[in-house]
């Protein structure tokens, strides 16, 4: 029996009914599509959300005000104001002995301002901090530099912009922001006003990092933030870099023991604030875009079954339509085993056909949504994984195989005599 | 030394316990190179004797040996590659797979053999029925005579002992039929062992020897004394 003969046999037919072959495999490409664009999807989706997260780094820690579950999301998500984090927890948590490991310490609050530079008014965001916040977050500047830690505590008023905040006000103009007066206001106060800030540097394009666009803010001394912009005097987040991961279980005791010390808690009932390590918010997250992949998954796997029952379907009914050609066959000298091979043979390769343009939409089509996430500025990843190409090329020959057995099981059992005198 | 030898041949099938005797106490002998017509009536059993004889049924008792060996001995998958390379069919109805050129319905019986040079055996066996001309022709392109001649060379092309015709003409016009008779005539003369199964006179004339069935047992076994000999056509001049 040629092998390479039969192969070729198995195209000639093939093509020859260039439109059903098509229509039986039709499952099985939207099957193979539907598995590449979402194992596609997954892997970008995961790497855009956990790159959002470990653009900080994964030494890295947030304490936030009021109790909540670690794993959890935070109380301020349901609108709870909480006013336990204080500028002195700050100041203790970076002079403490007692935290050794901490490499940077940084306070900070935010909120919506309106900012106006002459004729020109735009809405941002502000984060009032402290000089530490440019080492947390690896700032580069573009122009000038960020406030220094005499400034910060000298109450001094000035500014840091963020790149499109710059860009938006001073783009026009084609004015060297530095030096520039701006005047800012907390969205909530009336028209008129604001406050004065001189604009001492302008920090480079950064993207987005925790899903805020890090190039739509300004920054200012904490003090002015909270007191002149927000009016508040409490903090809404501390930063805590460790030095190396390996220390931060040791650090988070470290912050829990000064906390609870400055705070005067005994149970754990009275703890106030939360300390969250980013390491177990990407495992969490990890956990969630894994179950979810496998759910899509399975979905895709259903579609590939039903696809090959659409093989099953139609090769059923192409042997029956085919029972004369299975008798000469026979009467010609084909064994049994040849007969079932060649169905075999024609299913596997209609499948694998199948997998392969299904393959190559797929790739189209997350390719396309790629470009789309980008475009929507999202940082997405366009990742085609070779398992998962191999994966779908694998699954639909074997799809093929196994429903294309009954029927050609069916053909290699057929007699040669009555085959030859179906009509 | 015969080339065919059936002693007592018996063929029954069964449909719901009801027994048919196809064929009964069947007995004769074919050498190489003979030009046999087995002839009858439908229903007289020639069809189930020529399915015996060429491997693709077996006989419910009797002897039946092929080249000298009893072919009970022959194990069931064995009798494909038996077909594919010592005997070669020629049916009523042609046979030819659609949509496929003639060349590759030649080679068919190839792919199932261990030869080599699938091409140039093909072309040979179609250059012997006068087709050279329709190589890459698709069956469905070519006349009803031509398909007879395409199937005469896809039964030659594994170079057989015999060739089983099951009523070659029966689906031709005369013309066609003719030039059909004439190939088979022109194999034999060659040395080929041709058994022609056919329920016509005049086609069974066309054999050097006919055997007569009815009721499934030989009611004459005799050699044909004013043989038909079908005049070559003129396109088929090569």
């Amino acid at each position: 029996m040629d092998f390479l003969g039969t192969i070729k046999l198995v195209f000639r037919v093939l093509l020859a009914r260039k439109g059903r072959s098509f229509l039986t495999i039709l499952g099985i490409v939207i099957g193979v599509a539907g598995v590449i664009i979402i194992i596609a999807l997954g892997a970008g989706a995961q790497s855009l959300i956990l790159g959002q997260i470990t653009k900080l780094g994964s030494d890295f820690l947030v304490i936030e005000p009021g109790k909540s579950n670690e794993k959890g999301p935070p109380v301020q998500i349901f609108g709870i104001v909480v006013t336990t984090l204080t500028n002195s927890d700050a100041e203790a948590l970076k002079n403490s002995a007692q935290v050794p490991h901490a490499k940077n310490v940084n306070a900070m609050v935010s909120g919506s301002v309106t900012v106006s530079w002459q004729s020109k008014t735009i809405d941002t965001n502000v984060v009032g901090t402290d000089s530490e916040y440019k080492n947390v977050f690896n700032l580069k500047m573009q122009k000038g530099h960020f406030f220094e830690q005499q400034q910060e505590r000298g109450n001094a008023n000035i500014a840091v912009l963020g790149y499109s905040v710059s860009k938006d006000l001073f783009g026009q103009a084609d004015v060297n922001p530095i030096g520039q007066v701006i005047k800012v206001r907390s969205s909530s106060q009336a028209e008129a006003g604001g406050i004065p800030l001189r604009v001492i540097g302008v920090v480079a394009e950064t993207g987005t990092a925790f899903f805020q666009d890090m190039d739509d803010q300004i920054f200012v001394p904490l003090t002015i933030g909270q007191q002149q912009l927000l009016g508040i005097r409490y903090l809404q987040m501390i930063h805590v870099k460790v030095d190396s991961s390996e220390n931060i279980n040791q650090t988070i005791n470290d912050i829990k023991n000064v906390m609870n010390q400055r705070h005067r808690i005994r149970k754990e009932v009275d703890v106030d604030y939360t300390v969250r390590n980013i390491a177990d918010a990407v495992a969490v997250l990890s956990t969630i875009t894994n179950a979810l992949r496998l759910f899509l998954t399975a979905m895709a796997a259903i579609a590939l079954v039903v696809g090959g029952t659409g093989i099953l379907n139609i090769m059923l009914a192409t042997v029956a339509e085919r029972t004369r050609e299975i008798g000469l066959r026979k009467a010609v000298g084909a064994s049994n085993s040849a007969v079932r091979n060649q169905f075999l043979l024609e299913a596997g390769t209609l499948t694998f056909l199948g997998g392969i343009i299904g393959i190559i939409i797929g790739v189209i089509i997350s390719y396309l949504i790629s470009l789309l996430m980008r475009y929507l500025g999202y940082d997405w990843a366009f990742v085609v994984s070779i398992w998962s190409v191999f994966l779908a090329v694998a699954v639909s020959i074997l799809t093929g195989v196994i429903f294309g057995l009954y029927p050609a099981l069916k053909a290699s059992k057929l007699n040669p005599i009555e085959a030859l005198h179906y009509e | 030394m015969s080339l065919i030898e059936v002693e007592n041949l018996k063929k029954d099938y069964v449909n719901d316990e009801v027994v048919t005797r196809v064929l009964r106490n069947v007995n004769f002998k074919i050498n190489g190179g003979e030009f046999v017509a087995i002839m009858g009536p439908s229903g007289s059993g020639k069809s189930t004797l020529m399915h015996i004889l060429s491997f693709l049924d077996r006989p419910t008792s009797g002897l039946y040996k092929f080249e000298e060996k009893d072919i009970k001995n022959f194990d069931d998958n064995y009798l494909p590659s038996l077909r594919n390379q010592k005997v070669g069919f020629v049916f009523q109805s042609f046979n030819l797979l659609s949509r496929t050129t003639v060349l590759d319905n030649v080679k068919l019986p190839l792919i199932y053999s261990n030869k080599k040079n699938y091409d140039g055996l093909a072309e040979g066996a179609i250059e012997s029925v006068g087709l050279s001309h329709r190589l890459h022709y698709f069956t469905n392109q070519i006349s009803g005579g031509e398909k007879q001649r395409v199937a005469i060379a896809r039964a030659l092309v594994n170079n057989p002992e015999v060739i089983f015709a099951d009523e070659p003409t029966g689906n031709l016009d005369s013309k066609s039929g003719n030039t059909v008779m004439h190939i088979l005539q022109k194999l034999n003369e060659q040395g080929r062992t041709i058994i022609l199964v056919t329920h016509e006179i005049d086609t069974a004339n066309h054999a050097k020897r006919i055997i007569r069935l009815k009721d499934g047992e030989i009611i004459s076994d005799e050699k044909v004394d004013n043989r038909t000999i079908a005049k070559e056509e003129r396109d088929l001049v090569k």
